[in-house]
């Protein structure tokens, strides 16, 4: 999760069509297309698919597929070779994105989940023959629940956000079973966009609850707003200024004490690894995102997996399907759970995610787990102490595995927190979370993650300071950035005023 | 541990730089109580030698195509030959080590590949526009309805068509739980064709008709009249919504948007993704310019970067929960984005003339398999066309899939778990992967059960 707020300057309406392709940038895969050319040679060709026609009659089938690609085999490999080279990623760059925990990713773990008895394994094959996977869910849930303090998982929901949806509609499901739902559900004003959207989704009504102004959530602001409509408060801890909410267990105690749950959203696990463990803090319900703690790969934007982990008594309401050991001591899906809230997709969950964060936990056992949380925690800590005297943070409290910093470039010179962003990918560095949370002016959100090495936050740090100091010495070298990449300040500005978002054939030519 | 980088002269060099002297010194401000509870009883690290050997002990513990079955299993996922170039391309660890592409300028890889893949599905389902991705074919299915909702606010009746896939059915029961104003109801099939009912709509076909959701083609591989039954939903206001959990098929058929259709939306895990037990695969969601305000989702847009070059950017982003909050069209944030890739490069391997003949090259063979078996005394259950899956009867399907499993063949999916009215019944699929020989085998293991 991160946030970009659109700071960007207005610039002059333009015909967002009418442009250049830069030397250095690719052409779209429809402008290198030419009738009959093609990148596979399909089984049966021409003469199947006279046959198909016949088998379904004309008037079942398309004439064509207008302007779709016509392209050989090495042209497609280039085409997205080349578009792969105008990409940053963790494996090239530092990528301390806040809130998103960009950890090194093992390549074993890719390895492991392409192995034929995983990738080639239907969802729906006997269940005989999928004990191997369904045994490795089974550990990874077990693992996860150890990991969390929690009574039980399941794996099936496919990002947090699934996750947090999953979680909300047990807390509706559990209180229906008590007779009668409640509302309302309490968010921090620090809290991401999912956990709202989350709860209009489930059907609640959010309350927004309003950090202390040192950042944290206190105990007497859940006991005034808590009521008896209170269903549950949804909060990340550590929070999103990085900060452990202190008052935890306490805020657990009060919503209890009303009836109403705690729901943790894991999106920050990578701070608490053998430091705190949710069910210890109080929490009914967390999600974890195995795309941040548990190293899956982030892909662009997913596939990630966001399981959920509940105490016993929301057990019975976890999402279908839910594993179960059989009386023959096989594993299977449990066919009859009336309580449960049902179906969040199709089939099990997803398996390869699966596969590669159980291949991570299992290279880092419990102790390797301990070290990566107190060895992200020291990188933020250490990124936080050097960048102070320029970039202050936003709370004088101590923080965890990610610090917010602000600055005053934007009173000092008019440099903004966008700017810094985009000069600092000059410097070969992926920018921070910015603009997030919310509730902080101009907000850098660092999280460096354990596996970056201290050179690599020296490297930084100096890219940092140099920023600063060139801002104040020569804005508009800021302000332009960046310069050094294949294209320069993208203008989103345009590409929402007149949206265009698919190419057609009458489309101009960028060249 | 091979993957944290620090020597003990960092990490003293580091505390010294912060001044304190231990590494739990910075964990002084989590209350004691819950850091002593906090060990977690798991084994040690190992190395990476020890958990591939386990893990392929786990592989090990599946039997699939992989070792020599012959797999004529599909209900919503397919296996389709996958080129190496797909691979060779989704295994990039720029791409495959990068996020949502918050930062146009450092995610062009990212962000035009979505454009070309938006591009792809548009054509496909002979719709205006296509989101980045979502999760899957059943949660595309719900977020359809949702939308359908929020064009339509004033309608509740969601008919749903019995023939459109279980998981799809159940995951949109799920998601429409929590939510006032929607009455589901069910349109049956039609026991001879396999196919939805269009005149079954009737009885909605009114001004309370939110939306009809249909599989194209449906769970029993049967193709929908879709032009029919959006015409009958049109006519009554309302919003037809297809879902594809075979898009290939949409390679050969007509488009879902050619034949009225207002949402097409689907699973993409045929297009160059392994099976993998069931996930991940990619949803794709398709709709109408004029309605693009309501989509679920990300979006990728064309602008140019401030030398005049072409660029791609998250666009319309307003709709989403990171600026809209509990206003946002969707809850969602990470979706698929490395299997829209995926898609995209599987896609555009296999072209203009490639995918149409793969397509026809799966219902010739369906077809063939469909007539072996019926050579071989096994009816097939229903007579409308279909494209790469059909549905058959067999006297007692656990026994007739016990016995081809003998005979080293997966002979399908036992439909009576979701309909109880085909509990004589068993799904097959049959793809390019299975060969001639493959189908004979399928045949001879069933011969005579029927």
């Amino acid at each position: 999760m991160a946030v970009a707020k659109k700071t960007v300057s207005e610039t002059p309406a333009k015909d967002i069509l009418d442009s250049t392709r830069g030397a250095d940038t690719v052409a779209l895969i429809f402008e290198e297309s030419a009738p009959g050319r093609r990148g596979v040679d399909a089984p049966g060709g021409a003469a199947s698919e006279a046959r198909a026609i016949e088998l379904l009659g004309a008037d079942l089938c398309r004439a064509d597929i207008d302007g779709f690609p016509e392209v050989s085999e090495p042209q497609a490999l280039r085409h997205f070779l080349r578009l792969s080279q105008l990409n940053f990623g963790q494996a090239l760059q530092f990528y301390p994105l806040g809130s998103c925990t960009m950890k090194y990713n093992p390549p074993l773990n890719d390895e492991m989940a392409s192995l034929p008895g995983f990738a080639s394994l239907h969802p729906a094959a006997p269940i005989h023959l999928a004990q191997g996977a369904l045994e490795l869910m089974a550990r990874l849930e077990a693992a996860l629940a150890a990991i969390t303090g929690m009574d039980a998982v399941s794996l099936a929901p496919a990002a947090g956000a699934h996750g947090e949806l999953a979680g909300l509609l047990m807390i509706r499901a559990w209180e229906r079973k008590r007779g009668g739902v409640r509302r309302k559900v309490i968010i921090p004003d620090t809290a991401h966009g999912t956990n709202p959207a989350s709860c209009t989704l489930a059907g609640f009504e959010v309350v927004v609850a309003k950090s202390h102004r040192r950042g944290y959530l206190e105990a007497n602001e859940i006991r005034r707003l808590a009521d008896d409509e209170t269903a549950a408060l949804m909060v990340t801890n550590p929070n999103t200024m990085g900060i452990f909410e202190p008052e935890i267990e306490e805020i657990a105690a009060a919503l209890h004490e009303r009836g109403a749950l705690l729901y943790l959203d894991g999106a920050n696990m990578n701070a608490l690894l053998g430091v705190a463990k949710p069910g210890d803090m109080g929490a009914d319900i967390v999600h974890i995102n195995l795309h941040k703690t548990f190293s899956t790969p982030h892909g662009g934007g997913g596939p990630g997996a966001g399981p959920v982990a509940v105490k016993a008594h929301l057990e019975p309401f976890l999402p279908m399907p839910r594993l179960a050991r059989r009386a023959d001591g096989m594993l299977d899906f449990a066919a009859d759970r009336p309580d449960s809230i049902g179906r969040l997709r199709a089939y099990h969950g997803n398996f390869g995610m699966l596969v590669r964060a159980y291949s991570y936990i299992l290279a880092m056992g419990g102790d390797g787990l301990a070290d990566a949380s107190r060895i992200a925690i020291l990188n933020a800590a250490y990124a936080r102490k050097r960048l102070a005297s320029r970039y202050p943070s936003a709370s004088a409290e101590p923080a965890m595995h990610e610090c917010v910093l602000t600055h005053d470039l934007e009173a000092r010179t008019d440099v903004s927190t966008l700017d810094i962003a985009k000069r600092l990918l000059d410097y070969g560095f992926h920018p921070p979370t910015i603009y997030f949370p919310l509730v902080v002016h101009g907000a850098l959100m660092i999280e460096p993650t354990e596996t970056e090495s201290r050179q690599t936050l020296d490297d930084f740090i100096a890219a940092m300071e140099k920023i600063y100091d060139e801002a104040i010495a020569e804005p508009e070298r800021v302000k332009t950035a960046p310069h050094n990449l294949k294209l320069g300040r993208v203008d989103e500005v345009a590409a929402a005023r007149r949206p265009h978002l698919r190419w057609r054939p009458e489309d101009p030519k960028s060249d | 541990m091979r993957f944290i980088p620090h020597t003990d002269d960092d990490i003293a060099a580091m505390l010294a730089t912060i001044g304190v002297a231990r590494l739990d010194d910075l964990l002084e401000h989590v209350p004691k109580g819950l850091r002593d509870r906090a060990a977690i009883a798991l084994p040690p690290g190992q190395t990476e030698a020890e958990v591939a050997a386990d893990l392929t002990g786990l592989a090990a513990g599946n039997r699939a195509v992989s070792d020599g079955l012959a797999s004529f299993l599909g209900g919503g996922y397919y296996r389709h030959f996958v080129p190496a170039a797909v691979r060779a391309i989704t295994s990039r660890a720029e791409f495959v080590t990068s996020y949502t592409p918050y930062q146009a300028e450092a995610s062009q890889g990212t962000t035009q590949a979505i454009f070309e893949f938006q591009t792809m599905i548009a054509q496909l389902t002979g719709l205006e526009v296509a989101n980045a991705s979502m999760y899957d074919g059943a949660s595309a299915a719900a977020e359809a309805v949702l939308m359908a909702h929020r064009v339509q606010p004033k309608r509740t009746v969601v008919a749903i068509s019995r023939a459109l896939w279980p998981d799809y059915r159940a995951t949109i029961r799920t998601y429409l739980s929590a939510l006032k104003n929607f009455d589901l109801v069910e349109a049956p099939f039609d026991p001879a064709t396999g196919a939805t009912d269009p005149a079954a709509l009737a009885p909605y076909a009114n001004d309370r008709l939110l939306c009809a959701v249909v599989g194209y083609p449906n769970a029993f591989g049967v193709i929908e009249p879709l032009g029919q039954i959006a015409a009958a939903v049109k006519q009554a206001g309302g919003i037809t919504i297809s879902a594809t959990a075979e898009p290939l098929a949409l390679g050969l058929l007509k488009s879902p948007g050619a034949l009225g259709v207002d949402i097409a939306v689907g699973e993409g895990q045929s297009f160059g993704m392994p099976l993998q037990f069931g996930g991940p695969g990619v949803g794709f969601f398709a709709a109408r310019m004029a309605q693009v305000r309501q989509m679920p989702g990300r979006l990728i847009g064309q602008t140019r970067d401030n030398r005049g070059n072409r660029a791609f950017c998250l666009t319309l982003a307003t709709r989403e929960q990171h600026i809209r909050r509990e206003r946002a069209t969707s809850n969602i944030c990470t979706n698929h984005s490395l299997c829209a890739l995926a898609a995209t490069a599987y896609l555009t391997l296999m072209g203009r003339r490639g995918l149409r003949e793969l397509a026809a090259r799966n219902v010739e063979l369906a077809s063939q398999a469909r007539a072996r078996l019926r050579a071989a005394g096994i009816s097939p259950r229903f007579n409308g066309k279909f494209f790469n899956e059909f549905a058959i009867t067999v006297a007692d399907p656990a026994r007739a899939l016990a016995r081809a499993e003998a005979a080293g063949v997966l002979a399908g999916i036992p439909l009576a778990r979701d309909y109880p009215e085909l509990a004589d019944s068993i799904l097959v699929t049959v793809t390019e992967t299975n060969s001639l020989a493959e189908i004979a085998r399928l045949a001879d293991s069933l011969a005579g059960v029927g």
